[in-house]
């Protein structure tokens, strides 16, 4: 089977939930006791940049199926946002609070945006070209 | 692990070339890709989560704790090292059939008993003092926080899209048997990984159930 080249998408995704589930589990490790939120913030940032990187990637294709890929990712978002509330809600019924509190959000954030962005990907590129529709 | 790979000649032999028309022989039963009436107990799921948490008492966190973690194993050790061979050695019509009967039920379990799993074992870990660093339990918590990551990433990463896109691939009126095929590798794979990692949690679990 030819395949058309597409940007490494899945391999980025993968390398930016790696940093994120790396910093989810410094912070983890540390809490409920006070954390040095440096290692923690610079893994976020790296999540963050290879997030921004990906996305950017995937504009750049042209001939894609962007519709089929809002579709998929934008269900997909709705769950994985009810997912990431779901742990943020555990660690606000433990009173996490100040910085630790917001590098945690922000690490689920990308999180909830990452994985639709994974999934929507992986259905467009095997879209047929009927389903394809201007970005 | 088995290869699940749909033999070149086999391929030949039962798609259909001409246009429009579905590959000869392949049956596709209709499905949904996400079950709408499951999408109902996963809701009901959820808010008793929910209640459990606020609730703050032993027995029903230990309950979603215990009960959904041994689904997630279970499910995760079965599909990798039983189902996931069993379907390799299935004829392709054959593997279709299961493939559109379990993987949308798939796509509501795994999520959901993830979610209770962790939700709940993470309040029962603060409750019981074994996420404290004090605790003499904290290394073996660590532990299970580095399985448990590893096991997302693939997850997340490979299995999950892959389970979605085959499903989507099987909706169409012409499904591409390599496509089918490579995303099937790709779950396969993943699952049989997953399922080698469940009993690195076992044993983390059963040592700190036993102190």
């Amino acid at each position: 089977m030819s395949e058309r080249r597409l940007p490494p998408v899945t391999q980025l995704g993968m390398l930016s939930l790696a940093l994120i589930v790396a910093g989810g589990i410094y912070l983890s490790a540390h809490l409920p006791d006070h954390v040095p939120l440096a290692p923690a913030v610079a893994l976020l940032a790296a999540s963050v940049l290879v997030l921004f990187v990906n996305i950017f990637a995937l504009s750049r294709v042209r001939d894609f199926a962007w519709g089929r890929f809002f579709q998929v990712g934008g269900w997909s978002l709705l769950a994985y946002l009810v997912i990431a509330g779901m742990i943020l809600y555990v660690f606000l019924q433990d009173s996490v609070s100040g910085g630790t509190l917001v590098v945690l959000t922000l690490s689920l954030a990308v999180f909830a945006v990452h994985v639709p962005m994974l999934v929507g990907f992986t259905v467009a590129r095997y879209a047929d070209s009927g389903d394809r529709v201007a970005a | 692990m088995t290869d699940i790979a749909i033999p070149p000649a086999r391929v030949e032999a039962e798609v259909d070339v001409e246009a429009g028309a579905p590959p000869r022989g392949l049956q596709i039963p209709d499905f949904q890709i996400v079950p709408r009436m499951g999408l109902i107990l996963v809701a009901v799921v959820l808010v008793c989560l929910i209640v459990a948490i606020a609730a703050n008492k032993l027995w029903p966190l230990t309950f979603f704790h215990v009960a959904f973690g041994a689904a997630w194993t279970i499910i995760d050790l079965f599909l990798g090292l039983v189902l996931g061979p069993i379907m390799g050695k299935m004829s392709i019509p054959a593997r279709v059939e299961f493939t559109t009967r379990l993987m949308p039920k798939m796509v509501l379990i795994m999520p959901t008993v993830v979610t209770a799993t962790l939700a709940a074992g993470w309040q029962l870990g603060v409750k019981t003092g074994n996420v404290l660093s004090i605790s003499q339990n904290h290394g073996w918590v660590v532990a299970s926080y580095i399985v448990v990551g590893v096991m997302a990433v693939l997850a997340l990463g490979l299995l999950e899209p892959a389970n979605i896109a085959v499903l989507f691939e099987l909706k169409k009126p012409r499904p591409n048997p390599h496509v089918i095929e490579k995303l099937m590798k790709r779950f396969i794979y993943c699952a049989g990984i997953l399922g080698a990692m469940q009993v690195a949690t076992l044993v983390i679990m059963t040592k700190l159930a036993s102190g």
